[in-house]
C-alpha cells in the first residue's frame, strides 16, 4: 500500500475514537442516571434541600454553586485577560509583550494543587482575618480559579491577536495608525472568534475545575447569599460524595450531577457558537 | 495529600523500627505459612487501612519473593464496590457494611482494629472540657460563640467531612447521636485536611481519629474524659469505629492466610504500630 494512504486513514481512526469516547461518556452517564431522572427522585433531585440521611437529595446547591463561581472567576479573569492581551499588542510598551507572556505560559505549567495549597495556607488566612468567617468561601475559590483560567484565556486570545496583526499590519501601517488604534480600532473588532473560543474554554475550565473549590470554598451545601460564604461545586460534590456506600442513593444522585455538569458545559459551548454565526 | 506525608513518613518510619526489630521473632513465626508459596492478593479501600496493609505486605512479600500484593485507596464505597464486582480480593471500609451491600454481594466482614474520633480544636482554643450536650449543640448550629461554652467572644467555625467518612459516621450516630450537623458547615474530604483547617483556625471546631492527634490540634476532654486510645480500649471513651476487612464469600487460600496474619499477634502489632488499637 503507497504511505499516502495510510496517513489519512489512522487520522480518521483518530478522530473517531476521540469522538466516539465523547458520546461514550455522555451515553454512560444517561445511561447510569437514567434510574435517578425518573419519576419521584427527580422531583428530589430538584430541591435545595443535600440531607441524605433525610433521604433528601436537592443538587440544586451544587448547581448554582457551580455557576456562581465560574461566573465569578470568568468576570474576574476575562476582562483582565483581555486587558493583558491589548497591553501585549500595541497599548503597552513593546518590550513587555515578551516577558509577560512569559510569565502567562509559565502559569499554565503551575498544578491546580499549587494554587490550592498556596491559597489555603495564605489566602485564607488573610480572609478570616480582615473578614468574618472561617476564610474558606467563594472569594477564596473565586479568586484563585480566576488565576486558574487567566493563562487559558490569555493564550487563546493572544494567538488570535497574533493572526490578525500581521494580516492588518500593512494596512493600519499605510493608514498611520499607532499601535495602540491598530489594537483597539482592527485587531479587536476582528478578533470576534478569539473571543467566544477564549470565553467558552475560560468557562469550562472554570466550571469543570474540582480540586479548587474542593480546596477552598468550603463546600457546605447551601446557596452562597455573599461571597464570604462557602459554596459546594457540582465538581467538589461528585468528589466528596463518590466514596460512599455505592447502592445508596446519594451515589445515584451523583450521575445526575456528572449530566448537569455535561449540559451546561455543552449549553455554554452551543450559545457561544451560534452568537459568533450572529 | 501533602497534609497526609508528616504522618506518613512517622508512620512508615515506626514501620521501619518496628520491623527491623522484629525480624528475628517474626521470621521464625506466623509467616513461616507464606513460605514457598506464590499468587497475588488486590487489596482497596479504606484509607485508615492502608498503613497496617502496607507493613503486613511487605513482610509476607519478603518472605515469599512469589507473593505479589497490591495495596490501592479509594475509600470505603470504592472498598466494597471493588471486592463486590470481584475486582480485588479484599475491600477495606472503616464502616460496618450496610445490608444492602452485604445481600447484593454476599461479602464478609473481618473486623480487625479499633479507632477513636474525638471533637478536636485549635490548640490555643483555652476551652478544656465539652459536655455531650454542647457538642451536639455546637454542630447543630444552636451554640455560635465559643463565650457559651468557656471561650472566648468569637464565633465558632463548624467543620465537618463528607458523607463517605466513617470518622463522620461514627462521630455523628454516637457523639450527635444522629442529630443534625448545621448545613454551613465547611467539607473537609480526609482527616489530613481536617487537621490542617483545624491547625489554622483558632475558632475552629471538627473532628478526627485519634490516631490523627498530635501538638498542633487539641482535644477538649468529653465529659471530663480523655479521647485517648487507653481510654477507647477500656471502653471508658465511647466514641469508637471498628475497621473492617471485607471478602467476597468466605475467604481461601492466600487471601485467608493474609487475613489470618493481620489478625494474628504480628498482625496486632503492625496494626498497634499505626496507631490503632488491635482486635
Amino acid at each position: 500500500m503507497p504511505r499516502g494512504n495510510i496517513t489519512p486513514s489512522l487520522l480518521l481512526f483518530a478522530t473517531l475514537v476521540s469522538a466516539l469516547s465523547v458520546l461514550a461518556i455522555f451515553g454512560f452517564l444517561l445511561w447510569f442516571a437514567a434510574p435517578v431522572f425518573t419519576g419521584e427522585t427527580l422531583s428530589s433531585l430538584l430541591s435545595w434541600q443535600w440531607r441524605p440521611q433525610q433521604g433528601e437529595f436537592g443538587i440544586l446547591p451544587m448547581l448554582a454553586g457551580s455557576l456562581c463561581l465560574a461566573g465569578s472567576a470568568m468576570l474576574l479573569a476575562y476582562p483582565l485577560g483581555l486587558g493583558l492581551c491589548c497591553f501585549m499588542h500595541g497599548l503597552g510598551p513593546t518590550w513587555a509583550a515578551r516577558p509577560l507572556l512569559g510569565i502567562v505560559r509559565g502559569m499554565t505549567s503551575v498544578p491546580t494543587v499549587v494554587y490550592g495549597l498556596v491559597s489555603a495556607f495564605l489566602l485564607i488566612p488573610l480572609i478570616r482575618a480582615g473578614f468574618s468567617g472561617s476564610g474558606f468561601s467563594w472569594l477564596a475559590a473565586g479568586l484563585t480559579l480566576a488565576m486558574l483560567i487567566l493563562p487559558t484565556i490569555v493564550l487563546i486570545l493572544d494567538s488570535q491577536f497574533r493572526t490578525i496583526h500581521a494580516q492588518t499590519q500593512l494596512t493600519a501601517a499605510a493608514l498611520g495608525f499607532t499601535p495602540a488604534q491598530q489594537v483597539l480600532r482592527l485587531t479587536l473588532p476582528l478578533s470576534t472568534r478569539g473571543l467566544l473560543v477564549a470565553a467558552a474554554l475560560g468557562f469550562g475550565r472554570a466550571i469543570g475545575d474540582t480540586l479548587i473549590p474542593l480546596m477552598l470554598a468550603g463546600n457546605a451545601p447551601l446557596l452562597p447569599h455573599s461571597p464570604l460564604d462557602p459554596l459546594r461545586t457540582l465538581t467538589s460534590h461528585i468528589a466528596l460524595v463518590v466514596a460512599t456506600d455505592s447502592q445508596s442513593a446519594a451515589y445515584g444522585s451523583l450521575f445526575a450531577c456528572g449530566v448537569i455538569l455535561f449540559m451546561v458545559s455543552l449549553l455554554v459551548n452551543l450559545a457561544l457558537r451560534r452568537l459568533r454565526h450572529e | 495529600m501533602k497534609f497526609e506525608l508528616s504522618r506518613l513518613t512517622g508512620r512508615l518510619l515506626a514501620a521501619v523500627v518496628c520491623s527491623t526489630l522484629l525480624t528475628g521473632s517474626a521470621l521464625a513465626g506466623e509467616l513461616d505459612v507464606f513460605a514457598g508459596k506464590k499468587g497475588k492478593i488486590d487489596i482497596a479501600g479504606g484509607t485508615a487501612h492502608i498503613p497496617v496493609m502496607k507493613e503486613a505486605a511487605k513482610r509476607v512479600m519478603q518472605t515469599s519473593r512469589e507473593i505479589r500484593i497490591s495495596v490501592a485507596a479509594g475509600g470505603s464505597g470504592v472498598g466494597v464496590q471493588k471486592v463486590g464486582e470481584g475486582l480485588v480480593d479484599i475491600g477495606n471500609t472503616g464502616r460496618p457494611l450496610s445490608d444492602e451491600e452485604v445481600a447484593k454481594y454476599g461479602l464478609k466482614s473481618f473486623a480487625f482494629a479499633i479507632d477513636g474520633v474525638a471533637a478536636t480544636v485549635h490548640p490555643k482554643n483555652p476551652v478544656g472540657n465539652l459536655t455531650a450536650a454542647q457538642v451536639q449543640d455546637i454542630f447543630a448550629g444552636k451554640i455560635g460563640n465559643w463565650k457559651a461554652v468557656g471561650g472566648r467572644d468569637a464565633a465558632i467555625h463548624l467543620y465537618t467531612r463528607d458523607e463517605a467518612s466513617g470518622t463522620r459516621e461514627v462521630f455523628w450516630e454516637k457523639l450527635l447521636k444522629k442529630g443534625t450537623i448545621a448545613a454551613n458547615a465547611n467539607v473537609v474530604a480526609s482527616n489530613g485536611a481536617m487537621k490542617s483547617a483545624l491547625a489554622s483556625d483558632q475558632d475552629a471546631i471538627g473532628y478526627v481519629s485519634i490516631g490523627h492527634i498530635d501538638e498542633t490540634i487539641k482535644a477538649p476532654t468529653l465529659d471530663g474524659i480523655a479521647p485517648t486510645q487507653d481510654n477507647a480500649r477500656t471502653g471508658k471513651y465511647p466514641i469508637v469505629r471498628k475497621l473492617y476487612m471485607n471478602t467476597k464469600g468466605e475467604p481461601h487460600g492466600l487471601t485467608a492466610d493474609f487475613i489470618k496474619y493481620i489478625l494474628g499477634p504480628d498482625g496486632k502489632q503492625i496494626t498497634a504500630g499505626a496507631g490503632y488499637l488491635p482486635l
